[in-house]
């Protein structure tokens, strides 16, 4: 019944110096499953991400993914750029990390640069029209265009990302991760910014993604997000941090009741959360 | 009222200027010293000053007035953009022709600037691949002409090799020495990054100097052959195997020289080639996402480590190209031709022309090059002229000639992205 697990963090520690970020966490994201990794600010969620993806190399503890017919893979030892390409894990930024000065197309085409350019002599044979390179520009301009209709910017396509308004944006990056064909997309605070509308919208998009639609297989989805509206509408599985620490892990009913959440963090905002779950 | 009390506030701030101008210039103009019979004379010069200040003056009072009677509402920066674009249609191939005709009305004088524009105008586009694209500060890029000329000169002198040869030698090597230079610099970033590059340009000059026994130190190596057309010499005795003997013509020193204008041209055109095809392909459109987010880059599973090696690596593949041609023309070299300067005016090539824009380098490197040729009969204010142009360029342009970038690929209609929001890169 419950689906195999994709993630595996045991015992993951993150230190700088005196400050301990992460400590002694563990937890699992099961595939095909949206994860919500929720806590207050300062919790210690996007340290937690960084070390997925390689940006931090974590202090002690283990990161594993059960990659489709590779085995199992240790994010914590892999450099940053492989975890992308080999472990398939993809992400978006807190604050949207686009390339401003490149068209929405363009953006996505960098996404696919590893399935367009094997090795770097491939990339230089194609200087000369060798490698097959066109059947593979076209295949991947075919992809940008099926993400780009999933997240609703056809139409603007051509315009330079930067130039496109912030709900844009934020969907563009989602779009640009999913152009690099992930196993696991890491967001973090995807609905921060966002209209209750445009919120709805990226509640479909994050399901649609999920379970896969198009001829796109489904993706497993780790979410950092502080709209509890969304988490508790999407999330199959969440796990609360505070303080570096694991406080709760479970269903969101499960969550939403326990006393100890409540406490540390909803019991302090977000007061009509607690209400609707009473009731 | 208000055209009066306008008029008054401009009068003012013109007199300002002119006040100004008269503390700065009444010691710097007014005094000139002569030599005298016995030591230094100064003399006074107060009608120099006067029409010094009487021209900041009027200056200044005709730049207010023009500003102050322009019509209102300036062309925004899309229009600005797209206007340029339409110029560069009309303006790269008029060029173009411009330089494929340039040897058959002009005299020897300007084929050989026209041969200098040439060279670095390649060298401008060989430097905007690591700088305009993939946002590297480089202000080394001499150090991989230094090896490209000094491969060829060693090649030629030790192994009888002919140009021809060595030029595919002497630009792999300069990529390999680009990928020497770029092992270590890679995890610096923006001002760090320029400070190590700029070092390693000055290694590369002082091992030149005094490694004497490979280089000949400061004398330089001599008697460097010239390229041959397909074997054919450009000899003067007009003997057997020359390219006289052989087309029946009389033997002219202007033949070799419209060849080599021929060679760096086709050599330039070699570069540019690469460089608009490269930016279309993966490898290109790494750089210049590089060049905008490298995090991001990363989160993309782009290798940054092989993508920036690649970008010095070609780069420095074509310095090393441009400084085989160089020293086949002078038939000379010595560590005086690869100084700091040289890195210096490519760079300013490049930050002039608009970064990551061909059209815009070979415009500055024609404006910088001819033009500080053009103006060798003013002697010593030749580069104050230069200096001067240079400010005026920034604050008129900031972002170059030709700034904007064309889109590698588009599914409707591509136009042309203004350039503030193109990052310049941080290393």
């Amino acid at each position: 019944m419950t689906p195999p697990s994709l993630l595996e963090v045991h015992e993951l520690s993150m230190r700088f110096g005196g400050l301990t970020a992460v400590d002694g966490l563990s937890f699992t994201a099961r595939a095909s499953e949206i994860t919500a990794v929720i806590g207050p600010n300062g919790a210690g969620k996007t340290t937690v991400f960084n070390c997925i993806t390689g940006f931090y190399r974590p202090t002690s503890g283990g990161i594993a993914l059960s990659a489709p017919g590779d085995g199992t893979l240790a994010l914590e030892r892999m450099p940053g750029h492989l975890i992308a390409r080999r472990a398939r894990v993809a992400r978006t930024f807190q604050n949207i990390r686009l390339f401003a000065g490149m068209t929405v197309l363009e953006n996505l085409l960098v996404a696919q640069h590893n399935a367009l350019m094997p090795s770097v002599v491939n990339g230089l044979l194609a200087v000369f029209g060798l490698a097959g390179h066109a059947r593979a520009e076209r295949a991947a301009i075919e992809r940008a265009c099926f993400w780009l209709d999933a997240v609703d910017l056809t139409a603007r396509a051509d315009d330079p990302a930067g130039a496109l308004p912030y709900g844009a944006q934020r969907r563009l990056e989602i779009a640009r991760a999913m152009c690099t064909c992930p196993v696991l997309l890491c967001l973090d605070e995807p609905a921060a910014g966002l209209n209750p509308r445009e919120s709805d919208e990226l509640s479909v998009l994050l399901r649609r993604i999920r379970d896969g639609a198009g001829g796109e297989p489904g993706c497993s989805i780790l979410l950092i997000e502080h709209d509890m509206g969304v988490v508790m509408r999407i999330s199959d599985h969440i796990v609360v941090l505070d303080h570096g620490r694991k406080i709760s892990d479970g269903t969101p009913a499960d969550v939403r009741a326990d006393p100890a959440v409540i406490a540390a963090y909803l019991g302090e905002g977000d007061e009509d959360e607690v209400t609707e779950s009473a009731a | 009222m208000s055209a009066v009390s306008a008029g008054a506030a401009a009068l003012r701030d013109a007199f300002l200027s002119a006040l100004v101008a008269l503390g700065l210039f009444g010691a710097m103009i007014g005094l000139k010293t002569e030599v005298g019979p016995t030591s230094l004379v100064l003399v006074p010069r107060p009608w120099a000053v006067a029409i010094a200040v009487a021209v900041v003056f009027a200056g200044r009072l005709a730049l207010l007035t023009w500003r102050a009677w322009r019509p209102a509402g300036t062309p925004s920066p899309r229009r600005l953009v797209t206007a340029g674009a339409r110029a560069g249609r009309f303006v790269a191939p008029l060029l173009l022709v411009f330089a494929i005709t340039l040897p058959a009305y002009a005299g020897r004088y300007w084929i050989d600037l026209g041969i200098l524009v040439l060279t670095y105008v390649m060298l401008g586009w060989g430097l905007t691949i690591v700088v305009g694209l993939a946002g590297l500060l480089d202000l080394g890029y001499v150090a991989f002409y230094a090896v490209g000329a000094y491969s060829y000169a060693l090649l030629a002198q030790n192994f009888g090799l002919g140009f021809w040869t060595c030029l595919p030698l002497a630009g792999l090597l300069a990529a390999c020495w680009g990928l020497i230079l770029g092992f270590p610099v890679l995890r610096l970033r923006g001002d760090y990054l320029a400070i190590v590059t700029l070092a390693f340009g000055e290694i590369i000059r002082i091992v030149l100097l005094n490694w004497v026994s490979l280089t000949n130190g400061p004398q330089g190596i001599s008697g460097i052959p010239r390229p041959t057309l397909f074997g054919l010499t450009f000899t003067m005795d007009g003997g057997p195997g020359s390219v006289a003997d052989f087309f029946g013509v009389e033997p002219d020193i202007s033949q070799r020289v419209i060849f080599l204008y021929y060679v760096i041209f086709g050599l330039a055109l070699l570069t540019n080639w690469v460089s608009l095809r490269l930016r279309r392909l993966p490898l290109g459109r790494a750089w210049e996402a590089l060049r905008e987010d490298e995090v991001a880059c990363r989160a993309l599973g782009i290798n940054v480590t092989t993508t920036k090696l690649t970008a010095f690596a070609i780069g420095a593949c074509f310095g090393g190209f441009a400084g085989a041609f160089f020293a086949t023309r002078q038939a000379f070299i010595s560590p005086e031709s690869f100084t700091f300067m040289e890195s210096a005016t490519v760079l300013a090539i490049v930050v002039l022309g608009g970064l990551g824009s061909q059209l815009g380098v070979a415009l500055a490197a024609l404006v910088m090059i001819g033009g500080t040729e053009l103006f060798r009969e003013f002697a010593e204010y030749r580069m104050l002229i230069f200096g001067a142009a240079l400010v005026v360029m920034m604050i008129l342009r900031p972002r170059g000639l030709v700034s904007g970038r064309t889109p590698s690929v588009s599914l409707g209609s591509s136009r042309q992205i203004s350039a503030d929001l193109i990052s310049q890169g941080r290393g």
